[in-house]
């Protein structure tokens, strides 16, 4: 009797645990493969009927189609290389919208806490607006109704000051390009970058050893301001010339051009995110202790110097985590540029698409292209997050 | 008002409030320094040139007769208007339950009712064709209807026998969600089916939320718990499934929707544009769901197992009767969230051209006799979320406070 209860026989293999583990992964396992060879049978049957076949030789074929902004390129060129260019649209929005958007919501999430009523109160109307409206009914707004309907026409365009145009043709300003003498200042720049991190270093073991706060940054920016600025005045002619947007018979002409389409993309993107990172900066204010923010007054310190010493670098290990989902979710959203008409890597990999039919190819390539800014964005941030985390005993 | 506070004379008494004269208000609070001055300064220049700028458009300039004028276009699209009851009755049955089960549970669940009656009666009021406003005053009387049957019940069952009643409440409500979609779809018969379903307007909106909440609940759960699991086949494809779906944008699911899912399919089943939209829209949100249930499963101590496993309950059992209803209580705030996030994005779907709101509203734009009046229709859109959504995280905001799930 106590034999039989003791050995493993005596459980029936279907009541057995170890027996149930192994059978239900597998069924599971076989059910999922069932699933997807169910989905590829019927893609390749309905492949062949089209005559298509999976491969990715048209990249190679010359795309045909003109993007409008972006990095160097003509409709001669191949697919692939018009699909990097929307790449790297869709990471130049995301990259400006992360910056512009981070600014407002630390801004705005400081203000919401501001001792001020009317800037507190100002803050929050900005938050719960933002917030609870659809970010393409804001993108729509911004781009039809007020870059393309209100907006002047470019013959009446609004001059801003220092030759800054705006009109329903985008936004032209002036742009600094290089002329000749650009290579001997660039040896001063680089110079200054080699001086400045020095200077860093520098004030920065100083500071240690004296075990004070300070600013070693702004030595380091301030070496390299003054090799940069002797440089200009030190190099023959002047290494830049400002290229100023001149208006010619239908359009402005020189200067850099910002499109309507990524203006209204950026404004949209910027304002949506940043009121979210502003409700996470104001909350990882707040869950920094009372005391602590009292302890550091007790000590002496200004109210500049315990919002930065003490307690933003305890709320930025609370921030970073959403934080990096809402850079997360900038990225994802700026897919919505095909709805606004920017070239970004989902417009122009739908275009590829209607022009080649090659669906399966270009929703894998946009999926991972997708995937891997994800990931790569999650990584940076997880870096961060560990280096500022909480060193314990 | 002297008031006098002896020690011991009446514990109770509330403490003492200051009362701050306007002055000392305004010094405290918006002239503390030099700095906070030039803030609030600017701050008031912004808010009258807002107010001003905005308040003299929306009065003098703007041509609001364009919503009046395009309601019905805008609310339910093309949805026969010989049809429209069918509407109002998915309207009606809503508001007859909610009213009841604020008669039944008063508290947070009557408020809700209550504003929902308030606002039809609102709406009521606003200059819209005489028919509609009477449907209105009826929504508004099927909220009061429901209320006073709840009531009843609760008086009928003197509170003792309440637990049947709320198992029917329960059923009915889970009921009412196909009820509703087949009685605005159609069937044939006396309930004709409505045809291009995809030109329904803001009627898509919701129904694209409801559906995809409603359908990705279930489905989150289990990939929930498919992620939590101690069998790496199934933990595995659970977190690959939630990992790729959260790292890609919805508009590259609605756009592989649109052209693949008739490759991934057998010649004989071609889904409409709504279903695929609704499909996308669940598959999307699960996986989403499945994080928010996650974090309530988290937050299970493991006492609770344990305690469930000495009672003598199984694994299945466990979760179904101790983990998961407490689960999904502390994370109801994060479904109403999500819920939110949803119906926002809900607003994609013109991306495979169906006319939900935002994009029917274009094709009023393209009217000659509308030209020019796209201020007043995005203004009329964005407050249309505006209003829902802020109330929705209003109500969850109460439910938080009132589960105290920040504070355990």
């Amino acid at each position: 009797m106590r034999k039989r209860a003791g050995s493993p026989r005596s459980i029936a293999f279907w009541r057995d645990v170890r027996v149930l583990r192994v059978v239900s992964q597998v069924l599971f396992l076989i059910g999922i493969a069932a699933a997807i060879w169910w989905l590829m049978n019927n893609l390749t049957t309905n492949l062949d009927r089209s005559g298509l076949n999976i491969g990715f030789q048209f990249l190679r074929d010359t795309a045909g189609f003109p993007i409008s902004e972006g990095i160097a390129y003509e409709p001669t060129d191949v697919n692939g290389y018009a699909y990097l260019v929307g790449v790297v649209n869709t990471i130049r929005v995301a990259v400006i919208g992360i910056v512009l958007a981070t600014i407002i919501g630390t801004v705005v999430g400081i203000a919401r806490l501001s001792g001020n009523w009317l800037v507190r109160k100002l803050a929050t109307l900005y938050v719960e607006t933002v917030r609870n409206i659809p970010l393409l009914v804001q993108l729509f707004f911004w781009y039809f109704a007020v870059m393309l309907t209100a907006l002047p026409l470019v013959k009446s365009a609004i001059r801003l000051p220092g030759s800054i145009y705006l009109s329903r043709r985008g936004l032209y300003m002036p742009w600094p390009t290089p002329t000749e003498s650009f290579g001997t200042w660039g040896w001063f720049i680089l110079g200054g970058f080699v001086l400045a991190i020095g200077a860093y270093l520098f004030r920065k073991a100083q500071l240690k050893r004296a075990d004070r706060p300070g600013f070693p940054l702004l030595w380091g920016a301030g070496a390299l301001l003054i090799v940069v600025i002797a440089g200009w005045f030190l190099t023959p002619g002047s290494p830049l010339a400002l290229d100023i947007p001149v208006l010619k018979k239908f359009n402005f002409e020189g200067g850099m051009w910002l499109s309507t389409s990524f203006s209204a993309l950026v404004i949209g993107l910027a304002t949506y995110t940043g009121a979210f990172i502003a409700e996470i900066v104001r909350a990882g204010i707040q869950a920094v202790g009372k005391g602590q923010n009292e302890a550091a007054k007790a000590l002496g310190l200004k109210r500049g110097l315990v919002l930065r010493l003490v307690v933003l670098p305890q709320a930025l290990r609370v921030i970073i985590p959403p934080l990096t989902s809402q850079y997360l979710n900038l990225t994802k959203n700026s897919s919505l540029a095909i709805l606004i008409g920017y070239y970004d890597l989902l417009n122009v990999g739908t275009t590829i698409f209607n022009q080649t039919g090659r669906a399966v190819e270009m929703i894998l390539l946009i999926m991972g292209s997708y995937l891997s800014m994800s990931l790569l964005t999650s990584l940076l941030m997880n870096w961060y997050n560990r280096r500022i985390k909480l060193v314990e005993r | 008002m002297m008031r006098s506070y002896e020690p011991a004379s009446n514990a109770q008494l509330p403490p003492p409030t200051e009362r701050i004269p306007v002055v000392r208000w305004l010094r405290q609070n918006l002239f503390s320094s030099w700095f906070n001055a030039i803030l609030t300064l600017a701050s008031a220049a912004l808010i009258v040139t807002l107010v001003y700028g905005l308040g003299r458009w929306a009065i003098v300039e703007a041509r609001w007769e364009v919503i009046p004028a395009n309601l019905k276009l805008l609310v339910v699209g093309t949805y026969p208007i010989d049809q429209l009851w069918r509407v109002w009755a998915t309207l009606y049955a809503i508001g007859l339950l909610s009213g009841f089960s604020g008669g039944l549970h008063g508290g947070l669940i009557r408020r809700i009712a209550l504003v929902g009656a308030i606002a039809a009666i609102v709406l009521a009021i606003l200059p819209f064709p005489l028919a509609t406003r009477g449907w209105l005053l009826g929504a508004a009387a099927s909220v009061g209807g429901g209320f006073g049957l709840g009531r009843l019940a609760q008086f009928a069952t003197g509170g003792r026998s309440r637990r049947w009643i709320k198992r029917i409440e329960i059923a009915v409500w889970i009921l009412s969600f196909p009820i509703g979609l087949v009685l605005l779809n159609g069937v044939g018969g006396p309930l004709p089916v409505i045809k291009a379903r995809n030109q329904w307007g803001f009627l898509l909106n919701l129904l694209g939320a409801v559906v995809g909440i409603g359908l990705s609940l279930p489905l989150g759960v289990l990939l929930a718990l498919g992620r939590r699991s101690k069998l790496p086949a199934i933990r595995l494809v659970c977190t690959a499934y939630i990992e790729l779906i959260r790292g890609v944008p919805l508009i590259s699911l609605l756009f592989m929707a649109s052209i693949m899912l008739q490759l991934l399919l057998p010649d004989n089943i071609r889904p409409d544009l709504v279903i695929r939209a609704m499909i996308t829209i669940t598959i999307f949100s699960s996986a989403y769901m499945a994080e928010n249930v996650r974090g309530g499963l988290q937050a299970i101590p493991k006492g609770q197992y344990e305690a469930a496993y000495a009672v003598g309950l199984n694994g299945a059992l466990t979760t179904i009767l101790i983990i998961l209803p407490q689960a999904l209580r502390a994370v109801i705030p994060a479904i109403v969230g999500q819920f939110i996030a949803l119906f926002k994005d809900t607003t994609l779907f013109g991306f495979i051209a169906i006319l939900e709101l935002l994009n029917i509203s274009r094709s009023v734009l393209s009217n000659l006799e509308w030209r020019g009046t796209i201020f007043e229709l995005y203004v009329f859109i964005g407050v249309v979320f505006w209003i829902l959504c802020y109330s929705m995280s209003a109500i969850s905001r109460r439910i938080e406070k009132r589960l105290g799930v920040g504070e355990r």
